[in-house]
């Protein structure tokens, strides 16, 4: 199935929740508003001409641009059987972003969501495990997020050192 | 000296006994613990942790230009380093629409199908090991350490290559390394029916295996399971075949899957014996590209400032441990604004809690070798 399809199909099905249809990318996206992501997510499963049964790839991209900050979670999805795919986008806001978690329609997606949520801070609502995964459960921040700044020292050690090249080549 | 007090019942009192195993257990394949509830030898769960080797690969890329970023994404898999490169680059070039020259495609070919043959080599040798036995190991690291020898002749290193870059291949492969390259695969193809016999069939071997932790195709479906695991329970599925890059739809060769050879589909011997057939699969590769290479340059003409325009791709290459994933956002400038790398490793981790329950101890160990996760891809 083409990508305009799958839009048309979603179009249809979710009036006013899906937007933003981008069919000139590379991998053709479009924008779910957030309340809404759970149900197209498991039509878009259960349907038999998308069959999405994979989630392929589930990350966010923090956008710091003025007027336009936000936090983008990103979904690939992907079906064998049909060899297609398409790009959900769903946008929340910097401050407390909040999403419900789609681990009940994708297994794949708890892991992928705790990695969200550990270098993000993107709080997935409903989720049955939602710790750090990468970084020790009392780290500070989200480091990828582009304003992340990182704690002097953890533990008691200290995570910076000055340079020594400086000293060395005075 | 107080008296000894018994229970009044006269049950015997258990309860579960909960373990840590790892960071640093041999039979886990780089640093990685599992905490394993077990009650006797029969485990309750076994909550993977990691993270103990993140290395924040995705934030480098942020503050890295496209071309410095490339020796990092060696880390991402140092046991398959070649395919992290490839994914990386071929992401690049779809972004900056650069052209690859033919001959650095076929260089890029051979040199990962190589590495693929090493890493099957690591991932088969230490099956071997964590379930006792010592004497494949060392057998299947002799011939990875040939491999090394031949990589470090390629581009002059014996792990993190750095080789492929963006238009090409960093290093144009002789004439004379090609045909040491042959030699060696004359050597190699009759050796992998002697780890057969040495391995494969033996029957110790496949009663530890087979009948153990089988994964269902939904069930891969569902947790996302890529590569050999996925084509183990039966899924005939390679990106190299189905969505086809470089120059693999030149080339013939087989998918190997799952037919429960010794067992039910799915389980851990058919997941070693996918990779066992893979080798062999590679090896036919390298021959062909050897006989069809071209000549000409191995690395196009790309400017050093390199900013594709905005936009972003999502890159899918065949790595040793499946589907590896490059997300790369470009926002016009000369830095990548966001870089995922989605790898297999991370996946097949999180879908050891489930199939551990029930299982033996013994077994659990049998799954994560069968698995092949490797540890720097999972934290990247």
């Amino acid at each position: 199935m083409q990508a305009q399809e799958i839009y048309n199909k979603l179009e249809k099905q979710f009036p006013g929740k899906v937007g933003l249809f981008r069919g000139d990318f590379f991998d053709p996206c479009l924008n779910v508003d957030a309340g809404a992501i759970v149900d197209v997510c498991r039509y878009l499963r259960d349907d038999p001409e998308t069959a999405f049964e994979v989630l392929s790839d589930l990350t966010a991209i923090d956008w710091t641009k003025k007027d336009d900050e936000k936090i983008q979670v990103v979904y690939h999805l992907f079906s064998y059987t049909k060899r297609h795919q398409i790009v959900l986008k769903a946008d929340l806001p910097r401050e407390a972003p909040r999403i419900a978690t789609v681990e009940g329609v994708w297994k794949a997606a708890n892991w992928f969501e705790r990695e969200v949520f550990d270098l993000f801070g993107v709080d997935f609502i409903g989720h049955s495990d939602l710790r750090r995964i990468m970084l020790p459960e009392d780290w500070i921040g989200h480091p990828l997020r582009k304003d992340y700044v990182e704690q002097e020292e953890y533990d008691g050690i200290s995570t910076q050192r000055a340079p020594l090249v400086d000293k060395l080549l005075r | 000296m107080g008296e000894a007090v018994y229970p009044e019942s006269e049950v015997f009192h258990t309860e579960d006994m909960t373990i840590s195993v790892g960071p640093q257990h041999p039979s886990t394949h780089g640093v990685l613990r599992f905490v394993v509830r077990t009650d006797g030898e029969v485990i309750g769960e076994a909550i993977p942790d990691v993270g103990y080797l993140h290395r924040s690969i995705e934030k480098i890329g942020e503050k890295c230009t496209y071309h410095g970023y490339v020796p990092y994404t060696d880390r991402a898999d140092y046991l398959a380093a070649m395919f992290a490169n490839q994914g990386f680059c071929m992401a690049a070039e779809k972004l900056g629409a650069t052209e690859v020259t033919r001959r650095g495609e076929f260089c890029r070919v051979i040199a990962c199908e190589l590495n693929r043959i090493a890493s099957h080599l690591i991932s088969v040798g230490t099956f071997g090991q964590d379930i006792g036995a010592i004497t494949p190991f060392l057998h299947a690291l002799r011939e990875r350490e040939t491999i090394n020898d031949l990589m470090e002749e390629i581009c002059g290193a014996r792990l993190t290559y750095n080789y492929i870059r963006i238009g090409g291949v960093g290093y144009d492969i002789t004439q004379e390394t090609c045909d040491k390259i042959l030699v060696f695969l004359d050597h190699f193809d009759p050796i992998v029916d002697e780890y057969n016999r040495l391995l494969s069939y033996n029957k110790i071997y496949i009663e530890r295996l087979a009948n153990v932790a089988a994964i269902t195709k939904e069930e891969a479906f569902q947790y996302n399971l890529v590569g050999p695991n996925l084509r183990a329970s039966g899924v005939k599925w390679d990106i190299r075949r189905d969505i086809p890059y470089s120059v693999y739809p030149e080339l013939e060769f087989e998918v190997p899957v799952g037919h429960g050879e010794k067992g039910t589909i799915g389980d851990c011997y058919d997941r070693y014996w996918v990779r066992m057939q893979e080798l062999q699969e590679s090896s036919k590769i390298v021959r062909q590209c050897l006989k069809m290479m071209p000549k000409g340059p191995a690395i196009s003409k790309v400017p050093r400032k390199f900013k594709p325009p905005a936009g972003e791709v999502y890159v899918r290459v065949e790595a040793p441990r499946g589907d590896m994933g490059y997300y790369v956002v470009s926002d016009g400038t000369e830095y990548p604004y966001r870089v995922r790398i989605r790898t297999g490793s991370f996946t097949a981790m999180a879908i050891i809690d489930k199939l551990s329950r029930g299982i033996m101890v013994a077994d659990l160990i049998a799954l994560i070798a069968s698995l092949d996760v490797d540890a720097p891809e999972i934290d990247r």
